[in-house]
């Protein structure tokens, strides 16, 4: 156990506190989780980037800082941007799942053409995957793609698309091999959501506000050189994208972060003039969560250490989306009890705090737990993968999907 | 920058495993257990060959002179073997009360037979922590009296580490006039726990201090004990996975069944980080002094509740089987039950973490 960063590490954490000092005025508010950032969080992206803050192992012709791949750079921004309580580079679908996926797998071309503008915040995307009858079973996709005079022709339906009303572009599931096992008939594509034949239905949610849509596709016509990997191998690509969404659901940083808001709320909220963290119940119930967060954090330190190492995750990777959205689900949850009647105000009430975003948080997060492979998904994959234990017997009668309009 | 064991920590931990099989395989953990004695003779001597003993004495006293992480190492592994040996208080907490508190001259005189394994020690902090049925002992003019419960690794000492109300330790002779020693029968018969009465028994100090030590050798002991309940937790899981892929029912292996799966899942998810977490806990009270005794409660109360949840889904995922003593199981049961109520339950340690940071006190 050595948790030294070394001396040449020190002299770079002392670098970013200069700059973050400096900077911070420039920062934007903490960004809406399922908003498109707006100019002032653009900006500050674009001064990260210059910098090396963000984006700073990815070399300099896709648009990133070109640094020496180093885990342990990136930890101390992710430690020091914490700290300062200012926010980082910006994570979202594009920067955090789409841009490994293209370093891991896409072409040159592709890598050179799209991921520098996507960290610059410039294009925004959505995740075309789900669809009315391919959820868990995600497989079962139906939106088809035929290939005609050098172009993918898609029709078809995608749900849930968080974004997909704002977003420029999109990465999507379709099927291009109609009579290949199920499997084996799907390809990634990558397009712009102002082709032709594209409509959005935002989709009211549980929270009051549309952060998710329907996507329907008439006749949209990609070029064929718009696809990641090979046709037909869309499944190992879509497998790529969903263990980066993995990682992303389950940054234990998020988890602090929270912890610490909570923290604070519950010295300031007082019940019959006591402070919240005072009551012996509700502050039992914080110290659980506190050292569930510990945990969570070491065992991400653990993984650091393993990637340094070149060693795999194992089970300590696969059980991180799973642990870190229930818990972030219940530190809302807590923060909620603890306001009692106050932590029902929602909508821009009088007497509401933070902007009702508890609440919302409360049941976002609780959408985090279904979305992104469901926690009893996530589930199969830890009894599966992790240990080893059979999968479920195939029905006979299953059959590969047919390709379709839904 | 290295979270997690160094190369010679998992050489220690092969070495210790490889003992165990060799010499403390289920059978002979049964028959110590079945004989009353929570002690085997045979597996004490094989980890003082290992020189294990004086893991916690400093090398000028003949020891290893290793720090809390290497001791969490050897627990983790004893518990996952459930071993019947005095560990926790012998090898750890007595040696460090004395590298923590001790005169030199207390230090020369026990901690090399600490390393030789000719001082057995038992420690009692019960009431450090909380006092319950009488429980407690107050010091006068060099002697004790009162009662100390729960005194680990207790039944064939020849030494105590004692602490007194107010949290000052102290060292008491096993044979001492008026120290009358009682043995304590729990759930768990791999761990030697009993009860001393004292009726005016000689005492010497150890150290002069406002209870702060006391406080740091129960964060040790807490630490130790979240780290036998993972590796307890570990073997759990792992035969319950194992049996769920060899028993069938319905003409499939109950572990394609996905409620088995997802109870196998779970019990991974939920002990895996807090593998981290007492590693963490451990390097903290070495190296991190700041932090020690909060990341010892967290370590202490989650793995608690973890094991808990552990010890009773993998009983279950064996149906009926696992209820019999015939597979075994409830030996990790209860050394589980044992680690979580041990120095603490978790809803008292969350009380003394919430008091460490200013919280929960009752105050407007
Ligand atoms: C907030 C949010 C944002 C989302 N964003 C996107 C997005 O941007 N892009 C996108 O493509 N999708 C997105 N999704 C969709 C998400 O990936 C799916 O909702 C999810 O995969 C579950 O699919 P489903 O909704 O069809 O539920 P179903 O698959 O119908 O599941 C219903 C229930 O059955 C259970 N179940 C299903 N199969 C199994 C099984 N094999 N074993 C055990 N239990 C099973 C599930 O766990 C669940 O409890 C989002 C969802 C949410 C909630």
């Amino acid at each position: 156990m050595d948790l030294s960063y070394g001396p040449e590490y020190e002299a770079f954490r002392d670098e970013l506190r200069a700059f973050i000092a400096e900077n911070r005025h420039r920062a934007p508010a903490a960004p809406g989780a399922a908003q498109r950032a707006g100019a002032d969080a653009v900006a500050w992206q674009q001064l990260l980037l210059e910098h090396g803050y963000t984006a700073r192992t990815i070399p300099r012709e896709y648009g990133g800082f070109g640094a020496e791949p180093d885990i342990l750079t990136s930890r101390i921004i992710a430690e020091e941007f914490a700290a300062a309580g200012v926010p980082g580079g910006l994570s979202n679908q594009g920067i955090s799942m789409l841009v490994p996926t293209l370093l891991e797998l896409g072409t040159e071309e592709q890598k050179r053409r799209w991921i520098a503008p996507t960290l610059r915040g410039e294009i925004v995307w959505c995740q075309g995957y789900s669809e009315p009858g391919a959820g868990s079973d995600l497989a079962a996709l139906r939106t088809s793609a035929r290939e005609e005079n050098g172009e993918f022709v898609i029709n078809g339906q995608k749900i849930w698309t968080s974004t997909a009303h704002q977003a420029d572009m999109i990465f999507c599931l379709v099927r291009t091999e109609a009579d290949a096992p199920k499997h084996a008939g799907i390809s990634y594509l990558i397009f712009s959501m102002k082709t032709p034949g594209i409509e959005v239905r935002p989709l009211r949610t549980m929270t009051g506000h549309a952060e998710f849509n329907e996507t329907f596709f008439t006749d949209v016509r990609v070029p064929v050189d718009q696809i990641v990997g090979q046709r037909g191998q869309g499944w190992m690509v879509a497998n790529a994208t969903l263990g980066y969404e993995r990682g992303m659901l389950g940054d234990p940083a998020a988890l602090e972060n929270r912890l610490a808001a909570l923290v604070q709320l519950m010295h300031d909220e007082r019940i019959d003039g006591v402070r919240a963290i005072d009551n012996a119940a509700l502050c039992d119930r914080l110290v659980a969560l506190q050292a569930e967060v510990a945990a969570m954090k070491f065992n991400g330190l653990r993984l650091l250490s393993n990637s340094l190492k070149g060693e795999p995750g194992g089970l300590a990777k696969l059980i991180v989306k799973l642990q870190s959205c229930e818990l972030a689900h219940q530190i809302s949850a807590l923060a909620i009890d603890a306001m009692g009647e106050l932590g029902l105000l929602y909508g821009g009430s009088r007497r509401e705090r933070a902007g009702g975003s508890w609440q919302w948080n409360y049941m976002f997060q609780l959408g985090l737990i279904i979305g992104g492979g469901t926690a009893q998904i996530q589930k199969n994959i830890i009894a599966e993968r992790g240990l080893g234990m059979p999968r479920e017997p195939k029905l006979e009668h299953a059959r590969a999907p047919k390709a379709g309009a839904a | 920058m290295d979270f997690g064991l160094s190369p010679e920590q998992r050489m220690l931990r092969d070495a210790v495993d490889r003992l165990l099989r060799e010499h403390c395989p289920l059978d002979h953990v049964r028959e110590v257990a079945e004989g009353g004695h929570a002690v085997s003779a045979a597996v004490v001597a094989a980890l003082s060959e290992l020189g294990l003993s004086g893991i916690m004495v400093p090398e000028e006293h003949g020891g290893l002179g290793l720090g809390l992480l290497d001791a969490l190492v050897v627990a983790e592994a004893l518990g996952a073997a459930v071993a019947p040996v005095p560990f926790v208080a012998r090898c750890v907490l007595a040696p460090l009360a004395l590298r923590l508190a001790g005169t030199p001259a207390q230090q020369a005189r026990w901690l090399p037979r600490i390393a030789d394994g000719s001082a057995r020690f038992g420690v009692g902090l019960t009431e450090v922590v909380n006092r319950r049925d009488g429980g407690g002992v107050t010091a006068a003019d060099g002697t004790l009296s009162g009662s100390a419960l729960f005194v680990l690794d207790s039944a064939d000492a020849d030494a105590f580490v004692i602490a007194d109300q107010g949290g000052q330790l102290h060292l008491v002779a096993g044979e001492a006039d008026g120290l009358e020693r009682l043995p304590l029968s729990t759930i768990d018969l791999t761990r030697s726990v009993g009860e001393l009465r004292l009726d005016g028994v000689a005492a010497e100090p150890l150290g002069e201090d406002d209870g702060g030590t006391a406080n740091r050798l129960v964060a040790a002991g807490r630490v130790l004990l979240a780290a036998d309940s993972v590796g307890a937790g570990d073997v759990m899981i792992a035969r319950a996975v194992d049996y769920a892929g060899e028993r069938e029912q319905f003409g499939r292996v109950i572990g394609s069944f996905q409620a088995v799966k997802h109870m196998c899942a779970e019990m991974a998810a939920r002990l895996e980080p807090c593998r981290s977490l007492v590693w963490y806990a451990a390097h903290a009270f070495d190296a991190v002094p700041d932090e020690a005794l909060l990341m010892a409660c967290h370590a202490k109360s989650h793995t608690g509740e973890v094991g808990r949840f552990v010890a009773r889904t993998a009983t279950e995922v064996h149906g009926g089987m696992g209820f019999t003593d015939l597979l075994g199981l409830h030996y990790w049961f209860k050394r589980i039950g044992f680690d979580r109520q041990l120095l603490g339950g978790p809803e008292i340690v969350r009380a003394e973490a919430a008091a460490l940071q200013g919280w929960g006190k009752r105050a407007a």
